[in-house]
């Protein structure tokens, strides 16, 4: 190689390290969160090349109150009201799963009667919980009514909870060896009628929301899970089936008295943002039908409360539990060495498993589309963190 | 005395006169409108801590309607709001980012402590990752007790917050 | 129609009933078919457990299916703690876990982690890492868990990752480096996750760490 020659290399490589330089240079960190006008405890870093996201890195956390740990030094009845805090307003379901797994570990038999009106109170739940991501996600695309809607109706059915259980969202109601206690006078037909006024509603949503052709442009097409990369992540709930997965928790390992009431997995094939907004609509309409056959099969009177000790132990064992909830499979492993306390409980949530996807899901779409992504994902931080 | 003001080198110290005997004639009028406008248009910054943020979120729903009480959702910058609610808990890791939201706000901004983990910790008074109570950070105004509490004391809190700010005197 | 808001009167003998709950009703919660340690092949020798189980030996037969093959396959290494119905536990030596794990999602069919939890036994001087494995692609398998659990020494606490396997496990596996404090070996980031940034105690789910005043 002559003189000249390597010159002129030399030369190209330094100039290929200035553009690589103002490559990166052209490169620009946003931080999201943990103050932002959409939900809020939760950050993440994106890295943004012009429009497109090239990077993003989850931060959770900021609600971490060591739920596992303050666990260990409860009995297993003391641990249902701290529990149920991570989801609030999803609270029949989180503490549903925790009271299977109880039972399982205490030996105890659930009453029939008991069995059924803990599915009613889980169904509204998830249909409560479901209104208010809906209102959130109507917020987050800016459409202001779907704020106003949602939460307007939720406030009808948490009425009818509030008649059951005697508080607004944190119930406390589903408990190791049934219900807290039985249904109130008339709380049947007003169930009922209920359903019907709220299936009319959800009709009124989908023209107002989703068909809606500004919000059919934000979201279809967006941010598309495919029905490998979904199962490769092991996501759940409504974003695995919004990816063509029939997978339901309440079909699959059918827990109480799920396997006697008739309904359809809902799912959708188009694998995009709108299909996991979709999603949570059709389950609503589903847990309609399922609260009608509900209250229809329901035993007329009953036990609604097996009888425990005081401090209920079980010999010592493992138990690992799941329920369908609003945003996925939500299962509780305990691990009993014999005393009234466990000895290890670990939540897996839903939203924890979900929040692999988003990584997954931002790299290559635009900064723009990151609300609807973000909230499409079914995520609450307060229960990923726990 | 007033020929000694009149006097150009003593210009600065005319204007400070005038202005305070200006200040103390308007003082009881000006600070009654400069508190209407604050009393009614008290802005939380959209920090949610914890789970509480779902009974805030009600709040501003159609039912309970804070909007009508002067208390805005807000979706805009910190910089333009004047209110903290903090929602729940607030643990290890949110305590800067709350002392930094605060501080980043301008004056004046008043705390209203939601929920009994803002207030002493509650329910997780014993977890190893959880302020007991947020007055070790930032100066509250009001606290709204209850787990969570509801929408409507939520609104009784910042009705009391408004008679406070209506009593307290414009620096 | 309903019963008002009631303990349940008149029911005093009632509770020892209830809590000695009959085996039979749940089927979830009886049927354990291997006890620990002892290999598929010798079925438990103990004669009243068969006799009490006998009417039930129909039930774990898929299960049993499951496991019949990765014993086959990996002979001794494989430890079986339990077969329930639904629910199959089997211990690993932690050398082995990536491959048994490699082969249970190409041959058994479980395709993602559900949670991983990882559990300190002072006593022992153990920590237990159990990966809960689900199946989203078969349908027969829909309904079971898997739990692939491995031990390791607490004061060096050291596992092989298995996110080579499961992509499903990035985030509990970080999870519970810093929740129990094992570190995963070939795991892209073994770094603060959920606890805070200027967290300079020990993990807080170890057995030695106590919340104050308790």
């Amino acid at each position: 190689m002559s003189d000249q020659e390597e010159r002129i290399s030399e030369t190209t490589r330094l100039g290929l390290e200035i553009v690589k330089e103002a490559e990166e240079d052209r490169l620009m960190t946003l931080s999201v969160g943990p103050q932002h006008p959409g939900s809020g405890h939760f950050r993440f870093t994106v890295k943004v090349d012009g429009d497109y996201i090239v990077d993003c890195d989850p931060d959770p956390g900021y609600v971490h109150r060591g739920e596992e740990k303050m666990c260990e030094y409860r009995n297993f009845i003391q641990n249902i009201p701290h529990l149920e805090r991570p989801v609030i307003h999803d609270s029949s379901n989180i503490t549903y799963s925790y009271s299977l797994a109880v039972e399982e570990l205490v030996k105890i038999d659930v009453p029939r009667r008991a069995q059924f009106i803990r599915a009613i109170a889980s169904e509204l739940n998830r249909q409560v919980y479901t209104l208010y991501w809906l209102a959130i996600y109507g917020i987050f695309l800016g459409h202001s009514t779907m704020f106003m809607w949602p939460t307007g109706d939720r406030e009808l059915l948490i009425d009818l909870l509030e008649a059951l259980t005697g508080a607004r969202v944190t119930h406390a109601y589903n408990i190791p060896g049934g219900v807290r206690n039985d249904i109130p006078y008339g709380f049947k037909d007003r169930c009922l009628r209920q359903v019907s006024y709220f299936e009319g509603r959800l009709k009124e949503y989908e023209d107002i929301f989703y068909n809606n052709p500004l919000l059919r442009q934000r979201t279809e097409g967006v941010a598309v899970l495919t029905k490998e990369d979904a199962i490769k992540l092991g996501v759940t709930g409504s974003v695995l089936r919004a990816s063509g997965v029939p997978y339901d928790i309440r079909k699959a390992e059918p827990y109480d008295i799920y396997d006697e009431i008739d309904f359809n997995v809902q799912y959708m094939k188009t694998c995009d943002s709108f299909a996991r907004a979709y999603v949570p609509l059709l389950d609503m309409r589903e847990s309609c039908h399922i609260i009608r056959q509900l209250l229809d099969k329901m035993p007329e009177s009953g036990e609604v409360r097996a009888k425990l000790q005081p401090n209920p132990k079980g010999p010592p064992g493992e138990a690992y539990r799941r329920v369908e909830s609003g945003r996925g499979a939500l299962g509780y492993y305990i691990v009993s060495d014999g005393t009234p306390r466990p000895y290890r409980v670990k939540i897996s949530v839903g939203s924890f498993r979900n929040l692999l996807a988003l990584p997954h899901l931002l790299v290559g779409s635009k900064l723009g589309d990151m609300p609807s992504v973000y909230w499409s994902l079914n995520y609450w931080p307060v229960e990923a963190d726990r | 005395m007033i020929k000694d003001l009149v006097n150009p080198s003593n210009f600065n110290l005319m204007v400070s006169k005038v202005g305070d005997i200006l200040v103390r004639a308007l003082d009881t009028p000006l600070g009654y409108a400069i508190n209407w406008g604050r009393v009614w248009s008290l802005w939380p910054v959209h920090l949610e801590t914890a789970c509480c943020s779902v009974e805030f979120g009600a709040a501003s729903g159609p039912r309970y309607d804070v909007e009508r009480f002067g208390i805005i959702e807000a979706f805009g910058s910190l910089r333009q709001c004047d209110l903290v609610v903090v929602q729940g808990t607030v643990t290890r890791k949110m305590a800067p980012r709350l002392r930094m939201v605060y501080d980043q706000m301008p004056e004046p901004k008043y705390v209203i402590a939601m929920g009994a983990c803002a207030i002493t910790g509650g329910l997780y008074i014993d977890s190893y990752n959880v302020l007991p109570g947020v007055d070790g950070i930032i100066p509250v105004d009001v606290y709204v007790p209850g787990c969570p509490p509801r929408p409507e004391t939520l609104i009784q809190g910042t009705m009391l917050l408004q008679e406070k700010i209506k009593r307290s005197k414009i620096k | 129609m309903s019963k008002s808001n009631g303990s349940p009167s008149g029911n005093d003998k009632g509770d020892v009933a209830s809590i000695v709950a009959s085996n039979n009703d749940l089927p979830t919660t009886s049927v354990e078919q291997g006890e620990t340690g002892s290999s598929i092949a010798s079925k438990p020798s103990s004669s009243s457990a068969v006799q009490l189980k006998s009417e039930k030996t129909d039930l774990p037969q898929f299960e049993r299916g499951i496991v019949d093959g990765l014993v086959s396959k990996f002979g001794n290494s494989i430890k079986i703690i339990y077969i329930k119905p639904l629910r199959i536990k089997i211990e690993v030596p932690p050398k082995d876990i990536v491959e048994v794990a490699s082969h249970i999602r190409d041959e058994s069919g479980f395709d993602h982690a559900e949670s991983v939890s990882a559990t300190d036994y002072p006593k022992t001087g153990d920590i237990e890492v159990i990966y809960h494995l689900g199946s989203y692609t078969r349908e027969n398998l829909s309904s079971h868990i898997l739990a692939l659990s491995t031990r390791t020494d607490r004061d060096n606490a050291r596992l092989p990752s298995l996110i080579k396997v499961f992509k499903s496990v990035e985030y509990h596996e970080r999870e519970s480096f810093e929740m129990v404090g094992v570190y995963f070996d070939n795991h892209p980031r073994n770094d603060r996750f959920l606890l805070p940034e200027d967290w300079a105690d020990i993990p807080p789910l170890r057995k030695e760490f106590r919340i104050k005043g308790r």
